[in-house]
């Protein structure tokens, strides 16, 4: 089994704590001039998304977590599962609605996505930090109000709703950043 | 990968005016600079500081410390170095594991004269008035976490530290638990620009200070400027008896902590022999007094290329 000394710890390292999985967000290294050492890290659990702090003895180890981020194209939902599949090997996974939480409205056939893998089961699923998606319901713009910045919702195919420019009308393809889940532009083909 | 410095110009122009105000400080007090090897024979026995060994035969220093009283039992007088000192593993915002150190000693001085005498240096090389405050560590624990320290017993300590959260899993020796609830909770609540000068130790903690009176704490200081720990000073241990005694003591920790063992500096031992003169001494990090002055996040920004670009 890997383990990591709290001498190797960094942002992003995977480590087990309590049987978790868990990721590194910050390592604080505390130590007197005349006296013990410790490491003060901050930490995100890979299941739920909670982060919490713990402090390590400087030198000791902890067990490192198999979580390996992998690319993965997403190809259907059955109800209860999300499946992605390796395009390298066509292997397939199944995603829970847990991991798929943050990621499931931006959810379209064939996108490729992060798929976190802990010990080969999904944890969390992230999907492209920009996606187009067509526009399947939205009202009209309304003629006579261009006051700048105007703004009004759409929903798009796979679910989402954003707000868009008030030129927008339904049957258009919009760039949306699913990290802040805003409309970037008008990607008509 | 860059090949350029971590810290800007304007941090290293403020480091080479430090080391002139301090050369300038010394200068005025008649104290004679000195300097003694980084490679030396010995190896530092403190089970808290990992010493480096160096492949043919040596150690890296890690405090100029023992040469420096060798110094001072040769009949040097008052004394001051400015020099790089290494320890393994301390890597972090306020730890560079190469990092500069001042190092002085005055004859005829307690640890309560030489602690006025930093806190006159920093506002020296600061060149601003600063708050200075000074606190016994026991009134520090009873006043910050309403415990004892040179009573409460490790099962009190550990039990503070878990329902703050802090606690290590597994158990540690008391002193451990001691810098624990120091380093995680009462140093971190210092008003930034203030200095806080900690005074009297507890014993089991007095490193090469002589005891007070009272037998329970140590002629020790640590100066902090905000939450920075910044000097360590005592008035220094000159019984030889009880100097052997306690590197004895540093030597059965390392046993207990299962590091490696390291052989007592036998040519400092006999320099202590001969007879230390009645005095005390300090190490101040210089690199951290510079990041307070510049108003450095990070001990990298104040040394041209720290350990991860070295």
């Amino acid at each position: 089994m890997a383990t990591y000394s709290t001498n190797e710890f960094r942002g992003g390292m995977k480590i087990l704590l309590d049987g978790d999985p868990y990721s590194i967000i910050e390592n604080e290294f505390v130590k007197p001039g005349k006296g013990q050492a410790f490491n003060r890290v901050k930490v995100r659990n890979l299941k739920n998304g909670r982060v919490l702090e713990k402090t390590f003895k400087s030198g000791e180890t902890v067990e490192a977590a198999d979580v390996i981020d992998t690319e993965m194209q997403y190809i259907y939902n059955d109800g209860d599962f999300w499946y992605f599949m390796d395009p390298d090997t066509y292997e397939q996974v199944g995603a829970s609605k847990a991991a798929v939480e943050g990621a499931v409205k931006y959810l379209k056939e064939q996108d490729t996505c992060v798929v976190t893998l802990w010990n080969g089961e999904p944890l969390l699923v992230t999907p492209p930090n920009f996606v187009e998606l067509l526009v399947t319901q939205c009202d009209p713009g309304v003629r006579g109000d261009t006051a700048q910045g105007a703004t009004k919702p759409a929903t798009v195919e796979t679910g989402a709703t954003v707000r868009v420019p008030l030129f927008i009308e339904e049957g258009d393809v919009l760039k949306i950043d699913t990290r802040t889940g805003e409309y970037i532009s008008r990607a008509n083909k | 990968m860059s090949w350029r410095p971590g810290a800007s110009l304007h941090a290293l122009a403020e480091r080479a005016r430090m080391l002139q105000r301090i050369r300038a400080f010394f200068m005025a007090r008649g104290v004679l600079e000195v300097e003694t090897p980084l490679l030396s024979r010995a190896g530092n026995t403190d089970p808290s500081i990992v010493s480096l060994e160096v492949c043919d035969g040596g150690w890296l220093h890690t405090s100029p410390e023992f040469p420096m009283k060798r110094l001072l039992a040769a009949g040097s007088g008052d004394i001051y170095q400015i020099c790089k000192v290494l320890r393994g593993g301390e890597s972090g915002r306020f730890h560079n594991p190469e990092f500069t150190l001042l190092e002085w000693y005055r004859l005829g001085f307690d640890d309560r004269r030489l602690a006025d005498e930093v806190v006159a240096l920093i506002g020296e090389v600061a060149a601003r008035r600063l708050e200075v405050v000074s606190v016994s560590y026991r009134s520090l624990f009873l006043d910050a976490l309403g415990i004892d320290p040179l009573r409460a017993g490790v099962d009190e300590l550990q039990a503070l530290a878990r329902s703050r959260g802090i606690a290590p899993d597994g158990d540690m020796p008391r002193d451990d638990w001691l810098d624990l609830l120091l380093s995680h909770i009462v140093t971190p609540s210092f008003p930034a620009d203030r200095l806080t000068v900690v005074t009297d130790y507890p014993a089991s903690q007095a490193a090469l200070a002589r005891l007070n009176a009272d037998g329970e704490t140590a002629a020790r200081f640590e100066i902090y400027w905000g939450a920075a720990e910044l000097a360590n000073g005592y008035f220094e241990l000159t019984d030889p008896v009880e100097q052997r005694r306690r590197v004895a003591a540093e030597q059965s920790a390392r046993r207990q902590r299962d590091l490696p063992p390291i052989r007592a500096d036998e040519r400092f031992l006999q320099a202590i022999d001969h007879g230390l003169p009645d005095c005390a001494g300090v190490a101040l990090g210089l690199d951290r007094l510079l990041m307070k002055v510049v108003g450095a996040e990070h001990i990298g920004e104040v040394i041209a290329f720290d350990a991860g670009r070295a």
